[in-house]
């Protein structure tokens, strides 16, 4: 009697509570849940212990020679330690190797400080500049003491996080400006970005990468060459601006056209419109698959070794050449695996919380 | 009649093949209220999106405030400055605050500085009667709070003119009255010129100089509140009539 007045309110059924509550509601809700459970848990069985014996268990820690490695079986942790810096810095003079790392460390701390909203002021341009120049001057060398490290010699994991951190950052702008040219009603600028977009769509990226490597240099005068390593950056921010223009259309599309007309009816002139109405709505929209195009991209710098660029994943391989540690390439590639994922994941991390957060108090 | 501040002369519009504005002409005298009723598809919001070029006429002369409308984004600019509008579906900009929707336009279209624009914004919101809620966000408000918010955000921009498409027809029942009420406040307490799209013919009757009947993008016929109700000339103006007030 009482529970049909207005304002008690009761507490919902025990079952459907607490940790039964949530065992039955998600894993055990239907029989092909039920199933599906048993079945995941079952793999789970089956892989962990493995892997675990793998890595801890049968590996003999305190082996430092390949023979020794091989005796014992499982992951050989000798081939770590002793190649971990060839991995990471490549062919790197290896008295200075503590220079890509510092430069290493610099690009990770900008990137993280360009993550937190607290530093989302106009001197973290700044901060970037000074990062930038610092890395550069620990790459190259040749100031302060410092000696010359021509390019050719980088490698390893700093080249990959500059050749991903460059191509996002030139990347993302470059994309935006093709996605709001693709929907101008300039037919010429339009023109341009079509063609452009769909160019670069239908061509794989290693080929670009080729192009940029041995066609170009063909067309060039003579005496007159662009590094290589440039050649890549390049080609890979001309790459990925295609797909960043492709997901930014889409979050455009998605505005209704009563903001442009909100947006109009107070006067505002076409940029004002974008940078304060329509692209922060449509780039909030996409930023999952936004971050989706920068996780491959991070991955896709790999592909740079089929011109002969010295990035993590070539140095991975070449540890594995090494006569006397022939036949480690699990773990050699493990080792990678990890730190590629440890990126990628952390991006990934981000890119929720960020979508979390402009999501606050918003919602329609 | 002084200069009018709005001049339609021969406007005619197409929607593809369709003919959607036919040799339309309005004078509207400044201060002067006007509401605009007719069937859906009757051209008359497509009028007063054309006042401030949201739509593009084909033929004919649109003059607001001395300025013809033409291709010429500048002046499309300065028109929109002085011809403040608000929508069926209010169009508030949901990822920003009240306030932030309310100082957008004084701060990036007339350089006004925050401070006074801030205080212009709460000024405005005080007389919508919801200065509570500037720190919220549009989709945290009712649909009769968020129209008010959008009447605030256009009066921000001090405009001359007024437009009004249907601005109480996407709204709950209950909510219709509130935002009336600030309508006709601005009405009586402003000599502000104003177009509206609307069928509240109590709303009408109030504070309305002029009434318009439009069908199949023409002026049917045009009267004082009164007689336009009690006297209806045309015959489809008296079944339209017939219609909406039962």
């Amino acid at each position: 009697m009482d529970r049909t007045l207005p304002g008690t309110d009761r507490l919902p059924p025990r079952a459907d509570t607490g940790v039964v509550g949530w065992l039955r509601s998600r894993l055990f809700s239907s029989p092909l849940n039920s199933i599906l459970t048993i079945l995941a848990l079952w793999l789970l069985m089956l892989a962990i212990p493995a892997l675990i014996d793998y890595l801890f268990v049968k590996p003999d820690f305190a082996a430092t020679t390949a023979a020794q490695c091989r005796e014992t079986g499982g992951y050989c942790w000798a081939f770590v330690r002793e190649k971990h810096r060839l991995i990471l810095f490549g062919i790197y003079p290896y008295d200075e190797q503590w220079r890509p790392l510092l430069a290493s460390v610099i690009l990770v701390g900008a990137i993280v400080c360009s993550c937190i909203r607290w530093f989302w002021k106009p001197f973290l341009g700044l901060l970037w500049v000074v990062a930038l120049v610092a890395v550069g001057v620990l790459m190259w060398g040749g100031v302060l003491g410092l000696t010359y490290v021509e390019n050719a010699k980088w490698g390893g994991l700093p080249l990959t996080l500059i050749l991903s951190t460059f191509g996002i950052a030139f990347a993302f702008p470059f994309g935006l400006l093709l996605a709001l040219g693709r929907r101008s009603h300039m037919p010429g600028v339009k023109a341009v970005c079509v063609v452009y977009i769909e160019l670069i769509r239908g061509v794989p990226l290693v080929s670009l990468l080729f192009m940029s490597s041995v066609m170009l240099p063909l067309f060039l005068p003579e005496g007159f060459s662009i590094d290589k390593l440039l050649r890549a950056q390049i080609a890979i921010i001309l790459f990925a601006a295609a797909y960043v223009a492709e997901t930014v259309r889409g979050g455009l599309q998605a505005i209704p056209k009563g903001q442009y007309e909100g947006a109009d009816s107070l006067g505002l002139g076409y940029w004002q419109q974008m940078r304060k109405i329509i692209l922060p709505q449509a780039l909030k929209i996409v930023i999952p698959p936004l971050v989706g195009i920068f996780i491959s991209l991070f991955k896709d710098t790999s592909l740079v070794v089929i011109i002969g660029i010295f990035d993590l994943t070539q140095a991975a391989k070449a540890a594995v050449s090494d006569a006397v540690w022939r036949g480690f390439s699990t773990e050699s590639y493990l080792f990678i695996s990890v730190i590629y994922f440890i990126f990628c994941y952390s991006i990934s991390r981000y890119s929720l919380s960020l979508e979390r957060k402009l999501d606050q108090g918003q919602r329609r | 009649m002084s200069e009018p501040i709005i001049r339609l002369q021969n406007v005619n519009k197409w929607y593809g093949q369709f003919h959607v504005l036919k040799d339309l002409n309005l004078d509207v005298a400044p201060s002067e209220r006007i509401v605009i009723c007719g069937p859906s598809g009757s051209g008359k919001s497509t009028m007063i999106r054309c006042i401030n070029r949201l739509e593009e006429h084909q033929e004919g002369k649109i003059i607001v405030d001395g300025t013809e409308l033409t291709n010429d984004l500048k002046q499309i600019e300065a028109i929109r400055r002085d011809v403040g509008m608000v929508f069926q579906h209010f169009n508030l900009f949901p990822h920003m605050t009240v306030l932030e929707n309310l100082t957008l336009g004084p701060v990036w279209v007339l350089k006004q500085p925050k401070a006074e624009a801030e205080a212009t914004a709460m000024k405005y919101l005080e007389r919508v009667r919801i200065p509570d809620q500037a720190n919220k966000y549009p989709g945290q408000l009712s649909g009769g709070q968020q129209q008010r918010v959008a009447i605030a955000r256009s009066l921000c921009m001090n405009p001359k003119i007024m437009l009004f498409d249907e601005p109480t027809s996407a709204l709950d029942p209950e909510m219709v009255k509130e935002v009336l009420d600030v309508m006709v406040e601005l009405a009586e307490e402003t000599g502000m010129t104003m177009l509206c799209v609307t069928h509240e013919m109590g709303f009408a009757r109030k504070v309305a100089d002029r009434v318009i009947f439009m069908d199949h993008g023409e002026i049917i016929e045009e009267n004082v509140p009164d007689a336009f109700f009690d006297n209806p000339q045309n015959e489809r103006t008296k079944l339209f009539l017939s219609q909406i007030l039962h």
